[in-house]
């Protein structure tokens, strides 16, 4: 019984980086060969074996070894481009490792991506066996799943309809659906949930609870970091492609949020963990209350003042920002580029943005925020956890603010009302 | 996957170690899982269902396009070699000549065309889910004997209007047929695999297709190719499942008798090459893709 499923042994990935940017054309590979024959036809050779050649590597996954037995409900966090991806993709079998081995013993259910078996033209009926054929089930057991998936999608009146009509959340409910029906030993599903609503995230943990209660596995990737901690008995965490921590998820968690934290007190310039084009780069984030008081430290009912510096001034680009709480659940998004009343434009090319809060309504605990640069309509831009601040308790609408860790994260100015007050007869 | 998981669908979780998939780096020439292309096959039969589906929602024709593909170069030839050029064509009626010759050409070149860009294709697929790939280009070559079945239809009518009796001859009719999709397997295992990498592939396949319908005896009759060329012109696979079909179907047409059996060799060496180099590729197209 505690054999374990998945063992994980010095795995490495590494990928040309030519190989992730463009494909090549046959002309450019034969003119080179031309020229150099040999040397050509090993490269060749050496690239379509995958492994490293003299051009230069980066290592998606370096020396990762773990053991995951029966029954284990794993989550594995990190930031954007720590390797989580690529380690599910090879333990599905998608791509192969350029070292060490993986043994894996049972079925495997993945889900990476929503609805990447679907076509847009088949009905959802068609899809279901389409996806249940390609996730390696016979046609007879989608038959006789087929009931409790389509009740567990809640899409029994679209179900003669062509899956271009559906929307996102229904996409996504029939996708799960199908993987987790597929009764797998080891359930493997990527960050896919977020698309869903909150009930049917919720219908989906039940269901991936159920699945590691029923003796199986479940190995599972989020951003989410509350969910990571309720589902997940033990988590792993991975940083540039290494295992960081590997054991109880409360204190992976813990240790994934102080490594945040650690991070975000760093010049962001320096950064290599950034998503977008990269025309502009994000240097700087300064929180404060504004006035001379301490960085990052805000209080409840207060000013607050978010600043960021980039590296370039462009006309027309934009910044935007979401503050998360501790659990890792976004709380609210600004976006410089939707205008508002009090919106003050200064000159056309400035390398700064300031987003000016008169009260604000967080209350007390710890946040982070993503930040990102858009131009030309396209992401320059984006940092996870590029800046973290604290809100210490204050004072809303006249009424002390709640202690931290109250329900919720968000106040609202409000008052109440008794019966037989003024206000109550008009 | 679990060797037992048909077994198991029931009691989902059996106690009994089953044995390990092991994931590692690419060693040796040759990996092909038989096993596993045997637990897959129901996919294969999905991946043609779709493929067919698909082909025919949203289509004004639907079912007629298939018979137009064939039948619209037939009118053409038989107007403008036929009728103008008056290229002979064995005292058989041109339309019927060359159609005959249509069907297994029409068959080929589309299922090597689209097997060839099949990969590139179902990119999405690719990178995001594990089945055999095998599976891509051979659904697609598969899928065209539906096509294929359909235009023969129209073959039928035509010999009964033109009192061509069928003859014990056409039960060769599967051979030939097996020639040319095995010849559309074998280029398109390479060609869809070289697409994967190199993108300028489509390029030379255009060209080779139109090249191998010159040097294939489908609006001119074999035996215009000059005596000394007729071993060099045989090595084309597709001039001996022209020849047979004309044979099979058409009685009388057989200048190459051998051609054919010279072409076999090359087929099964187009074969077993492309599927070495597919199974040599197949584990790192979600990298280059």
């Amino acid at each position: 019984m505690n054999d374990p499923v998945i063992r994980v042994e010095r795995l490495g990935k590494s990928y040309r980086i030519g190989q992730l940017q463009s494909h090549r054309t046959l002309q450019e590979s034969l003119s080179n060969a031309a020229k150099l024959p040999v040397r050509a036809l090993r490269s060749l050779v050496r690239k379509e074996a995958g492994r490293p050649s003299k051009n230069p590597t980066i290592w998606a996954l370096k020396d990762v070894s773990f053991e995951i037995r029966k029954g284990e409900v794993v989550g594995i966090i990190g930031r954007n481009g720590a390797g989580k991806s690529t380690l599910l993709k090879i333990l599905s079998k998608i791509t192969l490792p350029t070292e060490g081995r993986i043994e894996r013993r049972g079925r495997v259910g993945s889900l990476l991506e929503i609805g990447t078996g679907f076509h847009p033209e088949l009905t959802g009926r068609e899809n279901i066996y389409l996806n249940g054929a390609m996730l390696g089930m016979k046609k007879t057991e989608i038959a006789r799943k087929f009931d409790e998936i389509v009740a567990f999608a809640e899409i029994n009146r679209f179900l003669d309809t062509p899956v271009k009509h559906y929307s996102s959340g229904m996409y996504v409910r029939l996708a799960f659906a199908v993987a987790a029906h597929l009764e797998p030993e080891i359930l493997i599903v990527d960050e896919v949930l977020a698309v869903g609503d909150t009930a049917f995230q919720r219908k989906c943990l039940g269901k991936m609870n159920e699945v590691a209660k029923g003796g199986r596995t479940v190995l599972f990737v989020s951003h989410n970091i509350g969910v990571i901690q309720t589902l997940c008995s033990r988590a792993i965490l991975l940083q540039n492609g290494t295992v960081l921590a590997d054991g109880d998820a409360a204190e992976t968690v813990g240790a994934y949020l102080r490594r945040l934290e650690g991070f975000a007190s760093q010049d962001l310039s320096t950064r290599p963990d950034r998503g977008g084009k990269g025309l502009i780069r994000i240097t700087r984030v300064e929180i404060s209350m504004g006035g001379n008081s301490p960085a990052s430290i805000l209080a409840t009912g207060r000013p607050a003042r978010f600043a960021f510096s980039v590296d370039r001034a462009r006309p027309g680009m934009s910044c935007s920002f979401t503050v998360y709480d501790q659990f890792g659940q976004p709380v609210t998004f600004f976006d410089s580029a939707v205008h508002g009343r009090g919106d003050v434009s200064g000159l056309p090319d400035t390398s700064a943005f300031v987003c000016e809060v008169d009260e604000l309504t967080l209350m007390p605990g710890r946040y982070r925020i993503n930040a990102a640069v858009m131009w030309n309509g396209e992401y320059q831009d984006h940092l996870e956890a590029a800046a973290y601040f604290s809100v210490e308790q204050g004072e809303f609408g006249g009424r002390p603010a709640p202690q931290e860790g109250g329900y919720g994260n968000l106040l609202i100015h409000h008052r109440w009302i008794t019966p037989g007050s003024k206000e109550a007869l008009q | 996957m679990g060797e037992n998981s048909l077994l198991q669908a029931k009691t989902s979780v059996s106690e009994e170690p089953q044995p390990a998939v092991v994931i590692e780096p690419l060693k040796g020439w040759l990996s092909f899982d038989f096993h596993e292309l045997w637990e897959y096959r129901e996919l294969l039969y999905f991946f043609i269902w779709r493929d067919i589906k698909v082909r025919y929602k949203q289509t004004i024709l639907g079912g007629v396009w298939v018979i137009l593909q064939p039948v619209m170069p037939m009118v053409i030839f038989s107007i403008f070699f036929g009728a103008l050029a008056r290229i002979p064509s064995e005292d058989i009626p041109y339309p019927i000549f060359t159609y005959t010759a249509l069907l297994p050409w029409h068959l080929f070149a589309s299922a090597f065309f689209a097997s060839s860009r099949s990969l590139v294709m179902n990119q999405s697929l690719i990178t995001k889910v594990y089945f055999p790939r095998l599976f891509v280009p051979l659904s697609v070559i598969l899928g065209g004997l539906i096509d294929f079945a359909i235009a023969f239809t129209v073959l039928l009518g035509m010999m009964y209007y033109y009192r061509i009796n069928l003859t014990w001859a056409a039960l060769t009719l599967p051979l030939y047929l097996l020639l040319t999709l095995l010849t559309a397997l074998a280029l398109g295992l390479w060609t869809s695999a070289l697409n994967v990498v190199y993108r300028d592939v489509h390029h030379v396949i255009t060209f080779l297709t139109q090249f191998l319908m010159f040097a294939t005896p489908i609006f001119y009759p074999a035996s215009l190719v000059p005596e000394r060329w007729r071993i060099l012109y045989g090595l084309n696979p597709m001039v001996g499942v022209v020849e047979g079909f004309r044979w099979a179907l058409l009685g009388k047409v057989q200048t190459l008798e051998f051609s054919a059996l010279l072409s076999l060799p090359i087929v099964l060496l187009l074969l077993v090459s492309g599927l070495l180099y597919f199974n040599r590729t197949e584990k790192t197209f979600a990298d280059v893709i």
